[in-house]
């Protein structure tokens, strides 16, 4: 196990630097100039000195190679710049939107498992049945529903009917957590819902596939209750591709939520990221991928040792 | 009796005279100002770094422009008057060389210091000869500054090179916030990451992304302001969600402006708890056209363009979905440089007999033997409101007189590239600014090596001549015959660049918003005089 997490952690090296020579390359290609944008995109009469002397500050004069090797040696000492748009620290930046979007991510998690767990259960269990055909109404529309659709729709039930919208700005769990939880659960219910559609599916197949097992006929044989055999042998054997759906579908909500943000102007991580592309604020850019792909990481190496805890037979050695 | 013992009598008497007028002139109905309060209101950009000396976007002004003063400013209630601000006064020297203000006795900075000249020059410096590696956005316009003084604590003096008919103007810009000089001599760039001004609101809070939170300054040298306890600047980027807010009532107004749709929207759901002001913009679009391919190089081919436009037809029909309507020439319709009607029409592309002028445009793409159904591209940026609507509309126009154009939508940052590099045919354009003065309006349209804005590639002295001449003439008439001259060179007979239409500022808020009055400009509110009524 130990050799397993050391050799993990020595493989995150090379992929941080592919990913960094990547995201470095790709929005250099990208048309546009961040000082362009700054100081003529409103239709100000701006001389070219100043504009170039604006590039110059921010170093864009350089040769490519340079501005690279500048960054490299930056994320070497642990840092990750600042922000040309800004101005601010881009550890500051982020840290600002993490906690929302890791939050966010989280209570969707929540929601989806909630959800998914038992009705993915109940279809399974009572395969064929009303039941089984109501999970499956749930779950083909939650994967056909986007969440940026229902998020709109969720907006307009409130505002229609109440005259009431989330709170517009953020405030910290610790500070309030009434306010936290009434800005936060309307973008989570969007968000959790198309997320369970997905887990439910995998658990209903996954529990039926464990169903037909050997040791499962057997433990009828041995005249087990339907709710021992379900929970005590089937769930915790079928639990392992729903793990790696849910783990990595939270993977993907840290920098993934860019419309649902947008729709409930929420300010996490993807309204940072649409913000960064549009002012072209390579620092920033670079930084936030860099950020997402630790958290990809980070995630699916946790999820390599859930396997292990969930399931003894997975082995690392 | 001694004259000096009967001086406050009669200050008495003019003053309770004045009082009993001025409540007799008060309209039956109309409420004193209410003070308390936070106003909410929504921007939907955020701010890059805090300095207005260097940026140049609303999304700064509306959040922070609260904090600071100016030298002078433009009246936001009387648009386009210049009033005091920090300068209680000022005079020009008969050559119209030097600018002398006097400043403003008691104004103290946020932190308690107090104010004085030295801080308006080194602002000034700031702007007008900035050093080292600090940005002005503003310097090209103060070319004409040739060094500014202080010479006491209450005195700035500004001494010109020549004679200039918009400095003053150009002085009240809302870009010129007065910093303290300590600050600014420890470190130039300070100003970019923080706040602190004189003006009537002390800076709270700022989360990037969300909120701006201003606080009253008690200390504030207008007697009585600000009225409001604070405010809050919302940033919220979905259109959608900016009507959302102000429907649900966590805002009570956008200061830039909605589209007709959003207005109505708002309307409908909220009824007469909404005001609606509505304004000309000193925004437009233009069109471009990129003089270094043919067959654009012909002003033939130009002029068959914009004859093929019906600017008239086109404000009846775009201002029911889209934020534009006023039909006018280089200078804003409605404002103190703009060209009559009468005027205007005699101007290709503006006249009334639409199928005359097709005509007309037809003839002049076949002498320049350009044939029918020829194809060009129209590059635009991917802002749907207003370009995309205008765009449309352009080429639908130039449909009927034969051409055939693809409409290229990009984003922001790839339209500015390609325009820059003079990767186009034509692109729909724009101008915003602060002031109606031909000399911030008319800059642009210079040949390509004096305007870096000239994204046609063209050279026109005669332009370039007429441009200068307007700048240094004292009398308003004879500075107005060159602006028409200029206008005509530019739009009719050389039709290097095009308008289309003018832009109008739409402003749904809720009633309770008072002491506010929507003006050309979405640069100038700094709610100083604002306040609710509930």
């Amino acid at each position: 196990m130990t050799r397993f997490v050391i050799r993990r952690l020595l493989l995150t090296v090379p992929t941080f630097l592919a990913v960094a020579v990547l995201v470095f390359v790709l929005v250099r290609v990208v048309p546009g100039d961040i000082v362009e944008l700054r100081l003529v995109s409103g239709g100000t009469f701006v001389t070219p000195g100043v504009v170039e002397a604006e590039r110059a500050r921010l170093g864009l004069n350089k040769p490519l190679w340079r501005q690279f090797a500048d960054w490299m040696a930056g994320l070497a000492r642990g840092d990750l710049g600042v922000s040309m748009w800004s101005g601010q620290p881009i550890t500051r930046e982020i840290s600002l939107r993490l906690q929302l979007s890791l939050e966010l991510a989280v209570l969707a998690t929540v929601i989806a498992v909630a959800l998914a767990l038992p009705l993915g259960t109940a279809a399974a269990v009572r395969r064929g049945t009303w039941v089984d055909h109501a999970v499956q109404v749930f779950s083909v529309a939650g994967l056909a529903t986007p969440s940026f659709w229902l998020g709109i729709l969720l907006l307009l039930f409130l505002l229609t009917y109440f005259r009431w919208l989330p709170p517009l700005t953020f405030t910290p769990l610790w500070k309030d957590p009434r306010a936290n939880l009434l800005q936060l659960l309307w973008p989570a219910l969007a968000v959790g819902y198309r997320y369970s559609a997905v887990a439910t599916r995998m658990t209903r197949s996954a529990l039926l596939e464990v169903l037909r097992e050997d040791y499962v006929r057997t433990a009828w044989a041995k005249g087990l209750t339907r709710e021992d055999i379900v929970r005590r042998h089937a769930l915790r054997n079928a639990l392992l591709p729903v793990v790696a759906v849910v783990g990595l579908e939270f993977a993907f909500l840290i920098g993934g939520l860019v419309v649902t943000e947008q729709v409930f102007n929420l300010n996490g991580i993807g309204k940072l990221f649409v913000d960064a592309v549009a002012h072209r604020d390579y620092t920033l850019i670079q930084g936030l991928m860099l950020v997402v792909a630790a958290g990809y990481i980070l995630v699916t190496f946790l999820l390599d040792l859930v396997y292990a805890w969930i399931d003894p037979r997975v082995s690392y050695d | 009796m001694d004259p000096w013992t009967r001086r406050p009598r009669r200050w008495v008497l003019v003053m309770t005279a004045g009082l009993l007028l001025g409540l007799v002139a008060v309209p039956t109905g109309a409420q004193a100002p209410r003070r308390g309060g936070t106003l909410v209101f929504v921007v939907s950009a955020e701010p890059p770094s805090l300095d207005a000396h260097r940026e140049a976007t609303f999304a700064l002004i509306h959040p922070t422009r609260p904090h600071y003063n100016l030298l002078v400013k433009f009246d936001p209630l009387n648009y386009p008057k210049v009033v005091p601000d920090l300068a209680e006064s000022w005079t020009v020297s008969p050559d119209g060389l030097t600018y002398t203000f006097k400043i403003r006795r008691g104004v103290r900075f946020h932190d308690g210091s107090p104010l004085t000249a030295r801080d308006i020059k080194a602002s000034y410096d700031k702007i007008i000869f900035p050093t080292g590696d600090v940005v002005s956005a503003r310097k090209a316009v103060y070319e004409v500054v040739e060094r500014v003084d202080a010479p006491d604590p209450t005195t700035v003096v500004f001494t010109l090179k020549w004679r200039s008919a918009s400095f003053l103007a150009s002085v009240a810009s809302p870009w010129n916030w007065i910093y303290k000089a300590d600050l600014l001599a420890q470190d130039p760039h300070w100003y970019e990451r923080n706040v602190m001004g004189t003006g009537p609101f002390r800076f709270v809070e700022y989360a990037r992304g969300s909120h701006w939170v201003g606080t009253r300054n008690e200390a504030y040298f207008v007697r009585g302001r600000p009225y409001l306890d604070g405010y809050r600047a919302l940033f919220i980027r979905s259109g959608a969600a900016q009507v959302n807010a102000i429907k649900s009532g966590q805002a009570h107004v956008e200061f830039r402006g909605f589209s007709p749709a959003q207005r109505d929207e708002i309307v409908r759901a909220l009824g007469d708890k909404i005001r609606v002001q509505e304004s000309g913009w000193l925004c437009n679009n233009t069109v471009v056209f990129n003089t270094r391919r043919r067959p654009f190089d012909d002003a033939r081919f130009r002029r068959a363009l914009t004859l093929a436009i019906d600017r008239w037809g086109g404000s009846r029909a775009l201002s029911q979905i889209a934020f534009v309507e006023p039909v006018g020439g280089v200078m804003r319709p409605g404002g103190p440089y703009a060209t009559p009607e009468e005027d205007l029409v005699k101007l290709a592309g503006y006249g009334r007999d639409i199928a005359a002028a097709r005509a007309e445009a037809r003839r002049l793409l076949a002498e320049a033997g350009v044939p029918e159904g020829f194809s060009f591209e129209l590059l635009n940026r991917n802002i749907q409101m207003p370009y995309e609507f205008v765009a449309i509309y352009l080429i639908d126009q130039w449909r009927q007189i034969g051409l055939n154009v693809r409409h290229v939508v990009k984003e922001t940052a790839a339209y500015l590239a390609d325009e820059r590099a003079g990767n186009f045919d034509a692109a729909v354009d724009f101008n915003c600014d602060f002031y109606d003065d031909p000399d911030a309006q008319l800059v642009k349209f210079l040949s390509a090596d004096k305007s870096p804005l000239n994204y046609g590639g063209y050279t026109d002295r005669i332009l370039d001549r007429l441009y200068t001449e307007q700048s240094r003439e004292q009398d308003p008439a004879r500075r107005l015959r060159l602006v028409r001259q200029f206008e005509k060179r530019l739009l009719d007979e050389r039709a290097w660049q095009i308008y289309v239409l003018w832009w109008k500022r739409i402003i749904p808020h809720w009633a309770t918003l008072q002491g506010y009055k929507v003006g050309p400009s979405h640069y100038l509110e700094d709610l100083q005089d604002v306040w609710l009524s509930e």
